[in-house]
């Protein structure tokens, strides 16, 4: 019998924290279906990584080290899992849907000859899995034909998994075959903020704003003021107001946070589907007929540049307080 | 350079999908259908790199006889031709992988261009199952292309969770198209004319040689509750009241 392998994806090392939400999917897989959960960690030098994850609950942690893995690379960590495969047989493959989660899975499906579900916010059966369509708008019920699985995991729809006992580390030595692609580098959109996908109140900001500077002074201030991370629309991404990596939706991040402060923000469908979700949503826009006001459970029709500093600084004051 | 794009038929994605009374599948009755917008993305790049470096756009779709639509629509932004692998059952991603790697091998393109998801089915997964079954390095999520000056490599600056990444592949690749990759042109009215005299090839599924098993299927479709949204505030004052005392998250 197989086993559910878990991908630990990091970053230089640390684990990203949507990891656990898929470590929580892999134990509910394991209580459906009786099969033993591993984590999995691809990298150059890469063990402490590894030990970090069995402490998760997980049974084992493989940890695949090669110079070929230093870089993430779909090709290099498809073709390490699928040695880890033939090895340790494995029946599901799990990761987050981040975009490494993205990129890889569906190369590591063919590699395993296994079906897969995307982003799938409900573990039904042993294989039959709950996932959104079409932004959000449908939910499909769909099952997987193949006897070995692989899922990527929406991270909102798991809670994150806390540390209990602690795993075997195992040092899985492999061979990756050269491949045809060559990490070059990384521009990293550096950030104190909270990360978006784990923020327990999110400010997002729309074309309402009118240009970078704006976005800056009045959502970014705003956020700073209340420990909140940063969203955006699709069309404040493309206007060029903040980076790419900031945008919330059917394409970009997922959010889920307690607080969502959505500001000169129509509500496009496909921005509703990354955001929907939350449990509190607020929106500030001038135009009533928005459709963003149909989602939010408390809307403030007025012109965002009188209000946004009215809220900061009476959020900053109530902060104050305690 | 020869470029090989998928063009995916879908329902207008700014009017809210909804399901027919009986469950069965999407009510697409009165909905106008598109280039998946990604694709659309895919087909521009596919032309801008052909006028940059000459060459060929090749566009395919996989579907019904209405998909020719959308394949003349492409063609009238200035692809080159068509081909239209016919079938009547929607394939889920693995198999559309497959017929794309059949037609593949039928056209040999130095570089494959697809829209990283196709926003019915949200699945994003077709692009990369292709490159793992042809043993190609691929690129997804592309913000910027370039090529080296002897065009056996593109270089690519990838949209990634925490900011760009650039890559370096070898061609032939798999690439998919985000969303800021470019802004696709509109067909101009002598491009609409000339793009009925365009060749558009019609394969039957059948013909491609590939045993058609799906991976996965869909057993149940339902709409997510409705959120109760819609009360307004009056003041700023009532909202710190609101989110301090009632809502309980400030």
């Amino acid at each position: 019998m197989g086993v559910i392998a878990v991908l630990g994806e990091h970053r230089d090392g640390k684990l990203r924290k949507a990891v656990f939400s898929a470590v929580t999917a892999g134990k509910i897989l394991s209580e459906k279906t009786g099969k033993e959960l591993v984590g999995v960690v691809c990298g150059k030098d890469v063990r402490k990584t590894a030990e970090e994850m069995a402490e998760y609950g997980l049974k084992k942690v493989y940890y695949l080290d090669h110079p070929l893995l230093k870089d993430y690379t779909a090709e290099g960590y498809s073709s390490a899992i699928f040695q880890l495969d033939k090895s340790a047989g494995i029946d599901y493959f799990l990761a987050s849907a981040t975009t490494t989660g993205k990129d890889l899975l569906p190369r590591v499906a063919v590699k395993l000859d296994a079906g897969m579900a995307s982003d799938i916010c409900e573990v039904v059966s042993g294989n039959t899995f709950k996932r959104y369509m079409y932004a959000g708008s449908i939910i499909a019920t769909v099952k997987v034909n193949t006897p070995k699985i692989v899922l990527s995991i929406r991270g909102t729809a798991f809670p994150k998994a806390e540390k209990s006992e602690r795993g075997e580390v195992v040092d899985f030595k492999v061979d990756v075959e050269p491949f045809k692609k060559r990490y070059v580098k990384m521009e990293e959109a550096k950030s104190e903020r909270p990360e978006l996908p784990e923020a327990e109140i999110v400010v997002s900001g729309g074309r309402g704003l009118k240009s970078a500077e704006n976005f800056k002074e009045y959502i970014e201030k705003l956020a700073d003021a209340i420990g909140a991370a940063v969203g955006a629309s699709r069309a404040a991404v493309d206007a060029g107001f903040c980076p790419n990596d900031w945008q919330v939706g059917q394409t970009g991040k997922i959010v889920a946070p307690n607080l969502y402060i959505a500001i000169g923000i129509s509500g496009a469908i496909q921005h509703l589907a990354g955001m929907k979700d939350s449990k509190v949503i607020v929106a500030i826009n001038k135009d009533p007929e928005a459709p963003i006001f149909e989602v939010a459970d408390y809307g403030l029709v007025a012109d965002l540049f009188k209000v946004v500093p009215e809220l900061r600084e009476k959020l900053a004051k109530l902060k104050a307080e305690g | 350079m020869k470029v090989l794009v998928s063009v995916k038929r879908v329902p207008d994605p700014d009017v809210k999908a909804r399901l027919k009374k009986d469950k069965s599948g999407v009510d697409t009755e009165n909905v106008k259908f598109v280039i998946n917008p990604f694709d659309e993305i895919a087909v521009e790049e596919g032309l801008r790199i052909k006028e940059k470096h000459g060459g060929e756009v090749v566009v395919a779709s996989i579907g019904g006889k209405e998909s020719t639509e959308q394949l003349r629509t492409a063609l009238a932004m200035g692809a080159d031709r068509a081909i239209l692998v016919l079938s009547e059952q929607p394939l889920d991603p693995y198999n559309v992988a497959l017929v794309f790697s059949k037609l593949y091998e039928m056209e040999k393109p130095d570089l494959i261009i697809m829209g990283k998801q196709a926003v019915d089915d949200d699945s994003n997964q077709a692009a990369q199952m292709l490159a793992e079954i042809l043993k190609l390095p691929q690129a997804t999520f592309a913000y910027r292309i370039n090529f080296s000056p002897d065009l056996k490599k593109a270089e690519v600056i990838r949209e990634v969770d925490g900011g760009l990444e650039t890559v370096e592949v070898e061609l032939p690749a798999v690439i998919t198209a985000d969303l800021r990759l470019n802004e696709p042109r509109y067909a101009s009215l002598p491009g609409i004319m000339k793009a009925k005299s365009k060749p558009l090839k019609e394969i039957p599924i059948q013909e491609l040689g590939i045993e058609l098993k799906p991976r996965i299927e869909i057993t149940e479709l339902d709409e997510p509750p409705k959120r109760k949204g819609g009360r307004k505030v009056e003041s700023v004052d009532e909202l710190i009241d609101k989110l301090h005392n009632e809502a309980k998250v400030i």
